[in-house]
């Protein structure tokens, strides 16, 4: 009896202490943990989640401020993928923030003053242009976020859903009848 | 006749391709209308350099290449460019693509044709011209071939050993290549010399499956009476050893890495098709204008066609006489193909067949049971991949497994799903898991762009913040460094070099603040809702920098 | 026509033909049974049948599957048929219903149906029952001419569903042990092994009769492998293993121990190294883990029959190997084309 226990004492010691020691040893600087999330978020820098950007919505999931169901753009599967991350369950989206079509910004360059005020909305410099010149969208690197819609003063941005083409077009989930057609 | 290897799996469907190789190849009429896809290759679309109205000769490059992986288009034919734009193309998906359509003035006047000699041209040049003669594989790749022959991934292309001439066509139905392989045998060796010259390869093997014994004696009697030191390699009949992988390791024994390209284990490959458009390239300065095609299934003419491209598919068809019964048709073969959206689309470089097709030919498959798990997929695939666990895990959408499971080896050769009992769509599965992945690689380098940039874009205003900071101080410490001045005291060495210092910060200072004023500040004539509205803007903005700042600075553990 | 998708072509195979070549595979041996141990067992087996396909069809509707697709699939009627072959052939009739509808309804269906069971569902059925009611489980028929009386037909009919015998006549007079059985006994008695096989159940090789049904079997078992509905792997590494330890047991100590041949043909030795193990769903799908599959369910096997307390094992090596099939799969998947010879 009393050596069993010596015995399974010395193995937690032992144990504890290789525990101990690899936390010492491996300890990793920064917040992994916020990198990891902050590398499944889609990167869209909107906002919408409250927080200003992506990287802060990251540290507010990894510090356990913040929900994990905040960030439309990111869609179920940006969550799934959260869930995953976070060992949680994943839940459905609030009522006031649901995913919508993926979309580029669009300048109607006949309207446009160009007084540079969605340039310094734009939070991945994907707008070009300089001081009363008319700006376009670099759509490339649009990531669809709509800030600059608002800070327009004349209203001339407006978004168009990316649409489906021949090199963008993906093969899709077979589907078939379980009961043969009759 | 040196020996020949074996690949794993396999499979032997019916061939039928006795129907079509009865008649020789017909050449089809001009057709009324002509549709000339942009993109009719791997890689980018060419872009149009023509505009309707515009007259146009037979040959002539209507769309310039753009990208590394990219091909020219050229007219078919003379006549005037009526349109450039959306036209539904033959894609599995059925949405439309940039065209041009044409419409032939009936003369087929020629752009002056230069023939060249190849021996006697640098080989970068000769790539350069194939690009601009749209010449790509014509096996159903479609990739370009002066990509094929440039040295990649720091090899020089001397590496090349083994030339190989892919004429094995294994899909049941098909027969172009059989049949341009029987007519025109000479142009295809020729066309083989002349890659053969450009890859500098010591070897020339031509595959042809054994059940096309006409295509491998005319073949032959080419190679002789060409004298060129080829070999004409009679291959067993089975699917798919026309892939170029499983080619490879037929004729040489050697398996190409996985991940790698043929070129990295000293061999290349190009379809016969292709080497016969090269020949026609360089002997005749013909651009890639027509293709072979097959039209066969339930038609009552099946046979082969010599078309050009941008022929309206309908047109092709309506010459071969769809029975009644026709319910759909096929593009490519019936184990890789798929069904045509609309016989409203342009035949394209990519088209080698098209089968019309009956309940009676082709019946609805019974119903799709679940995996057996019985293993014949594992035992037909050449890739000796495990594919019911590739179903498995695509049907679950866990895609990190599917390619943990070696997705991405897989050549879609439909030999798992032709053998399945249970009748499941396995290519489709792969398929689709295949262009989710890839989405998501993409999308996955956008999100990394975008952080990159937003996080650039931070840290100049963080800079711009500091140097503005700094201006503030270098006006202060102006105004401190005049007082002294102004009570006599002689300036110091160090002085007078701090004095240095504050006039470069001065200059510096003005010129910003003089930058900053020609910024206009487009706030006049605004209503009292876009003011508000910005000023909203700003708040959001401020508070969101304000919310950014604290987590930044101080992170709760 | 919406949902048609390449390849195009018909397919060479269907579910259901490979399962109905797989029931005719198992006639020779059934037709062995009858000829030793009269016609009762086909009335196990019409009664399997009807229990299979009905809680099958029962199992479909009540999961909100279609029927007819499944039913046609022959699967159920498998698991039936070698359900009843494993089960005394006198035993009662409502042994052979409840034992198929647990293999159907627990072991197939409540795993997620056909392709998801995890264990064989015969196999399941069969633990099930030799656990449950051991007594009618080792109510086995003498074979032709030797049991002291042979019941007619109607005799065993009204045996299995009234459980009446003929008057006179004790359930002792008509049933005896198995041939496994009998030498697990005597051997337990400190009897030689040659004095053992001379008693008159022994034939040529095993037990007298059931040793004609293992060839029965195994005609069927390599008609299956000539139609290449089953590959040769697991019947090979089963029997091969079987042979292997018997050998080296009986060399070592050919006074306790039985030859290789006579654990061949005795028990379920064919029928599990060609119908059973051979089930696709249970097993492994790699070649390298239908080795390994096999030969852990012969060791077991043969163990179980050697020292175990069961005189045969192929039920319980069955399922105890079926439980490490994901294992042994994913350690041994196939190296793929163009990475052979290199590190995976
Ligand atoms: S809601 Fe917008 S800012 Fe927030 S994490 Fe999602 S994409 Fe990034
Ligand atoms: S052939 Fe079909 S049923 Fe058999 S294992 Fe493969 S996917 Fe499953
Ligand atoms: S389609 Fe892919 S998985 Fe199926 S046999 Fe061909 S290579 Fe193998």
């Amino acid at each position: 009896m009393l050596a069993a226990l010596l015995a399974m004492s010395a193995i937690a010691i032992v144990l504890g202490a290789v525990l101990g020691y690899s936390a010492i040893k491996f300890r990793v600087d920064g917040n992994p943990l916020a990198d990891k999330i902050d590398a499944v978020l889609p990167q869209t820098q909107c906002g919408q989640c409250g927080y200003p950007g992506c990287r802060p919505y990251a540290d507010a999931i990894a510090n356990g401020e913040a929900d994990i169901n905040l960030c439309p753009p990111g869609g179920e599967e940006g969550i799934q993928k959260l869930a995953e991350l976070l060992g949680v369950e994943p839940k459905p989206f609030g009522s006031d923030a649901q995913p919508k079509p993926k979309s580029v910004a669009f300048i109607d360059e006949n309207t446009c003053i160009g007084c540079t005020l969605c340039i310094q909305a734009c939070p991945v410099d994907a707008i070009s242009g300089a001081a009363k010149q008319m700006h376009t969208i670099i759509a490339a690197e649009c990531t669809g976020c709509e800030l600059c819609l608002p800070p327009c003063p004349v209203d001339c941005i407006s978004m168009l859903p990316l649409e489906e083409n021949v090199a963008n077009w993906k093969w899709k989930y077979p589907v078939y009848a379980l009961r043969p057609s009759k | 006749m040196s020996a020949l290897f074996k690949f794993h799996g396999g499979v032997h469907p019916p061939t039928h391709k006795t129907e079509s190789t009865a008649t020789p190849i017909t050449r089809l009429p001009l057709p009324a209308r002509l549709v000339v896809p942009f993109r009719q290759h791997a890689g980018d679309a060419a872009i149009p350099i023509v505009k309707p109205g515009d007259h146009v000769l037979k040959g002539q490059l209507i769309g310039e290449p753009q990208g590394f992986v990219s091909s020219a288009v050229h007219a078919p034919t003379s006549g005037v460019i009526e349109f450039i734009g959306p036209h539904p193309v033959a894609h599995p998906s059925g949405l439309p693509d940039i065209c041009a359509v044409l419409i032939p003035d009936g003369k087929e006047s020629w752009i002056e044709k230069v023939s060249v000699d190849y021996r006697n041209t640098p080989i970068a040049g000769l790539r350069e011209h194939l690009r601009m003669a749209g010449i790509v594989g014509l096996g159903g790749a479609v990739f370009p071939s002066d990509i094929k022959l440039r040295p990649l991934r720091g090899h020089s292309i001397q590496n090349i050993e083994v030339l190989i001439l892919n004429g094995a066509e294994c899909e049941p139905y098909i027969t172009c290549d059989d049949m341009l392989m029987r007519e025109r045998a000479a142009e295809v060796v020729r066309g083989g010399e002349i890659l053969r010259f450009m890859l500098g390869a010591g070897k020339v093997l031509i595959g042809i499956e054994d059940n096309k014994p006409e295509a491998i004696a005319a073949m032959r009697a080419a190679v002789q009476a060409e004298g060129l030191p080829f070999e004409v390699a009679e291959i067993p009949t089975l699917y798919p050893s026309g892939s170029a992988k499983q080619l490879i390791r037929v004729l040489t024994g050697r398996e190409v890495p996985s991940g790698e390209l043929p070129t990295d284990i000293g061999v290349q490959s190009f379809n016969v098709a292709t080497a016969y458009s090269v020949a026609r390239c360089f002997e005749q300065g013909e651009p890639m204008l027509s293709r072979i095609v097959t039209v066969t299934g339930n038609v009552t003419q099946p046979r082969n066609y010599e078309v050009l491209l941008g022929t309206p598919i309908a047109d092709l068809l309506a010459h071969s006489e769809p029975k009644t019964d026709t319910r759909g048709y096929l593009m490519g073969g019936p184990m890789m193909g798929t069904p045509l959206p609309s016989t409203d689309v342009p035949l394209v470089k990519a088209s080698n067949c098209f089968i019309a097709m009956s309940d009676a030919l082709f019946p609805a498959p019974p119903a799709t049971l679940p995996c057996i798990r019985c293993g014949r997929c594992a035992d037909a695939c050449p890739a000796d991949l495990q594919p019911m666990d590739l179903y498995w895990f695509a049907r679950a959408k866990d895609f990190g497994k599917t390619q943990s499971y070696h997705l991405f080896d897989c050549i879609e050769c439909g030999a798992c799903a032709y053998v399945c009992p249970s009748h499941i769509p396995l290519v489709q599965y792969y398929r689709f898991a295949k262009s989710e992945i890839r989405a998501r690689e993409q999308d996955k380098l956008s999100a990394d762009r975008a952080r990159e940039r937003h996080e650039y874009r931070e840290f100049r205003m963080e800079r711009e913040k500091r140097e503005k900071e700094e201006k503030l101080r270098a006006k202060e410490r102006a105004a401190q460094a005049t007082k002294p001045a102004a009570t006599g005291e002689v300036p110091t060495a160090s002085d007078a070099a701090a004095e240095a210092q504050r006039k470069i910060q001065d200059a510096l200072a003005q010129a910003k603040a003089q930058a900053a004023e020609a910024q206009p500040r487009n706030t006049e004539n605004l209503t009292p809702e876009q003011l508000a509205e910005i000023a909203e803007i700003e708040a959001r903005r401020a508070r969101i920098r304000e919310l950014a700042k604290s987590d930044v600075e101080a992170p709760k553990e | 026509m919406a949902a048609f998708f390449s390849p195009f072509l018909s397919k060479p195979d269907t579910v259901s033909r490979i399962m109905l070549q797989v029931l005719l595979a198992l006639l020779p041996g059934i037709a062995m049974y009858v000829w030793y141990f009269g016609p009762a067992i086909l009335v196990s087996i019409s009664l399997a049948s009807i229990t299979a396909l009905g809680t099958e069809a029962l199992m479909l509707k009540l999961r909100d599957r279609p029927v007819a697709p499944f039913l046609k699939d022959h699967s159920a009627l498998l698991t039936g048929w070698l359900l009843a072959l494993s089960i005394p052939p006198l035993a009662p009739w409502w042994l052979v219903v409840v034992g198929t509808a647990f293999c159907i309804v627990v072991a197939k269906h409540l795993y997620g149906g056909l392709g998801n069971n995890l264990f064989n569902p015969a196999m399941v059925g069969f633990a099930v029952l030799i656990i449950s009611f051991p007594a009618q489980m080792t109510q086995w028929i003498s074979p032709h001419g030797l049991g002291q009386i042979e019941l007619t037909f109607a005799d065993q009919l009204r045996y299995m569903f009234l459980g009446i015998l003929p008057p006179n006549v004790t359930l002792d007079a008509i049933t005896m042990a198995t041939p496994l059985d009998t030498l697990k006994t005597h051997l337990h008695l400190d009897e030689p092994i040659r004095q053992i096989l001379d008693m008159p159940i022994y034939g040529r090789l095993a037990g007298q009769g059931s040793e004609m049904v293992s060839w029965g079997f195994l005609a069927g078992g390599l008609y299956l492998m000539a139609r290449r509905i089953i590959s040769w792997h697991i019947p090979l590494a089963y029997l091969g293993t079987i042979f292997a330890m018997a050998g080296i047991f009986h060399l070592a100590d050919p006074a306790h121990y039985v030859t290789p041949l006579f654990h061949w043909f005795s028990g379920a030795a064919m029928l599990g190294a060609f119908f059973i193990l051979t089930d696709p769903v249970s097993s492994p799908t790699t070649h390298h883990g239908k080795l390994i599959f096999a030969a852990g369910a012969g060791l077991i096997t043969y163990l179980i029959r050697a020292f175990g307390g069961f005189p045969d094992g192929t039920a319980f090596a069955t399922l105890l190997m079926n439980i490490c099939v994901p294992l042994i799969v994913l350690y041994t998947q196939p190296k793929i084309f163009g990475r052979k010879g290199r590190k995976p």
